[in-house]
């Protein structure tokens, strides 16, 4: 059964039950007025959209405009203007505008925690592996998997130690 | 092996079988790498663009990263090579149409191929028929563990590997399936599988066909996030969660359309088959349609006699570029029409 749109009359892909004082009521939207309502967002945001968007907002600045890499000399307008960075230390040298994008872009994360190339040496491989137990550790507790957590501490431990 | 050999036959990851084919088309995983100690290529003169191109084209050979691989200098390339590697899915459309010293490393069977000078480095890619990205993923970091050893990565103790755009920092990986959802397409559930992406953080595009990309049948998820999970959790959510829920809701709306107009379905795909098997000038566009109705009627037992991997071929082998390389020949698009039906009468057997 297809339902149009209680708003506009166009086909409905949005529907809801709500419950208030024990009324139950149907609402059938369709996409465009489920987003005026705030009920959803607009789908499929491509990833170019959420740069442009966040350098937007962040743009006004002073600060992060005057951002300048002294490797490659990159600045920050520049990479606001070409979306691509200029070399390996703008990481570094636009830290406080990149770790915020970073965090909205990649569901609230900041390290890596995977794979690690054997010529950046042991250092990095072994945070990345404490990293990765500590969050084995989390879930196990979160199971109630309190061996295996035990287990998992002694290693967290061994490692740090060595 | 030669460039020239290519445009016959589609790569073995169309072959249509593997896990799930009757939803998943193929396969893909990427890596994005950069060289330590070098500018991303935007910041590179011409004079360093050169000189990481033969770098990364000499180890990238000397590494033996397949048993046969194929370099191909893309910018020494005429422009109906650069569009056939676009449509064989092994450059981007961004790597054919640049105009700085750049190529592409294919394997024999072109399940790998490495792209150099891209937005980044080096881009790997590893492709496979149907789902199967575990393997993939082994492929691929074996790929990137030979490479290693020869050159060193530009790697950020907190942020991963470094990556000439932010939404790529951390692994690296970008894992895509392409499915083929043309019940979802018919029943208009396609809206709430866009949204159901949106919420897992995934992107969802359209795929095949020249003009308006969401305008198939078929459609290319991804992974947005890169940071702050192995390589193998990506990997894992996507077969855990993600994938089998598209796979879920197509079989259901495939289920539910033929239990309400059976009779409907099958006439489509069957008229579908019988316009293929009779034209005499027909459109890119239009050949994407009707093949995706006839696969649908193969994977519903409607059709017998054409089986996936001769549709899957055709989807390939009837784009432009394809064509004219077969017919070796250039042909404008009104000779294209009739070149492309003559050749799909002729594989669908009526000629």
């Amino acid at each position: 059964m297809k339902q149009d749109c209680d708003k506009c009359g166009k086909p409905a892909t949005v529907h809801l039950t709500e419950i208030t004082d024990g009324q139950k009521v149907e609402k059938h939207l369709c996409e465009d007025c489920a987003a005026a309502e705030g009920i959803t967002v607009k789908a499929n945001l491509p990833i170019s959209q959420l740069l442009e968007d966040f350098i937007l907002q962040t743009s006004g600045h002073q600060e992060t405009s005057d951002l300048e890499c002294d490797v490659c000399g990159m600045t920050f307008s520049e990479f606001r203007r070409r979306g691509v960075l200029g070399c390996p230390n703008d990481y570094d040298a636009f830290e406080p505008v990149l770790l915020p994008m970073l965090q909205r872009s990649q569901e609230g994360a900041c390290e890596h925690i995977g794979k690690v190339p054997r010529r950046a040496g042991s250092t990095q491989k072994k945070h990345n592996a404490i990293l990765r137990l500590r969050a084995q550790l989390k879930a196990a507790v979160a199971s109630e998997h309190y061996e295996k957590a035990a287990e998992l501490r002694d290693r967290i431990q061994e490692l740090e130690a060595s | 092996m030669k460039l020239a050999d290519l445009p016959h036959s589609a790569g073995e990851w169309l072959r249509g079988s593997g896990p799930m084919h009757d939803v998943v088309i193929s396969s893909r995983i990427r890596l994005a790498r950069n060289l330590a100690g070098m500018p991303f290529l935007s910041q590179c003169s011409a004079e360093q663009q050169n000189e990481l191109e033969g770098r990364l084209r000499r180890e990238i050979l000397a590494a033996k990263v397949a048993d046969e691989v194929l370099y191909v200098d893309i910018a020494g390339a005429n422009e109906l090579d650069r569009r056939l590697l676009v449509e064989r899915h092994l450059i981007s459309r961004q790597h054919a149409g640049a105009s700085h010293p750049r190529g592409v490393a294919i394997s024999s069977d072109e399940t790998g191929a490495i792209m150099v000078n891209e937005e980044d480095h080096l881009r790997i890619q590893v492709l496979r028929s149907g789902l199967d990205l575990r393997d993939a993923v082994d492929d691929i970091h074996r790929t990137d563990d030979m490479l290693e050893q020869r050159l060193d990565y530009a790697f950020h103790q907190r942020y991963g590997y470094l990556t000439a755009c932010p939404t790529n920092v951390g692994t690296g990986l970008r894992v895509s399936v392409m499915l083929h959802l043309p019940a979802l397409k018919m029943t208009g559930e396609i809206d709430k599988a866009f949204r159901a992406a949106n919420d897992m953080h995934l992107a969802i595009r359209g795929l095949f066909g020249e003009g308006t990309e969401a305008s198939g049948d078929f459609f290319q998820v991804s992974n947005q996030t890169t940071l702050g999970k192995t390589e193998e959790q990506i990997v894992e959510e996507f077969l855990g969660e993600m994938v089998p829920h598209f796979i879920e809701y197509e079989r259901r709306a495939r289920a539910s359309v033929m239990k309400r107009r059976g009779i409907a379905i099958d006439d489509k795909a069957q008229r579908s088959l019988a316009l293929l098997r009779n034209t005499r000038l027909i459109s890119s566009d239009e050949t994407m349609y009707l093949l995706s109705l006839v696969r649908l009627g193969v994977n519903l037992d409607r059709i017998d006699d054409v089986d996936l991997q001769t549709i899957n071929e055709l989807f390939l082998l009837t784009q432009p570029a394809h064509l004219q390389r077969i017919l070796e020949r250039e042909l404008s698009p009104e000779a294209r029409a009739e070149a492309r039906a003559t050749y799909i009468r002729r594989r669908l057997g009526t000629d």
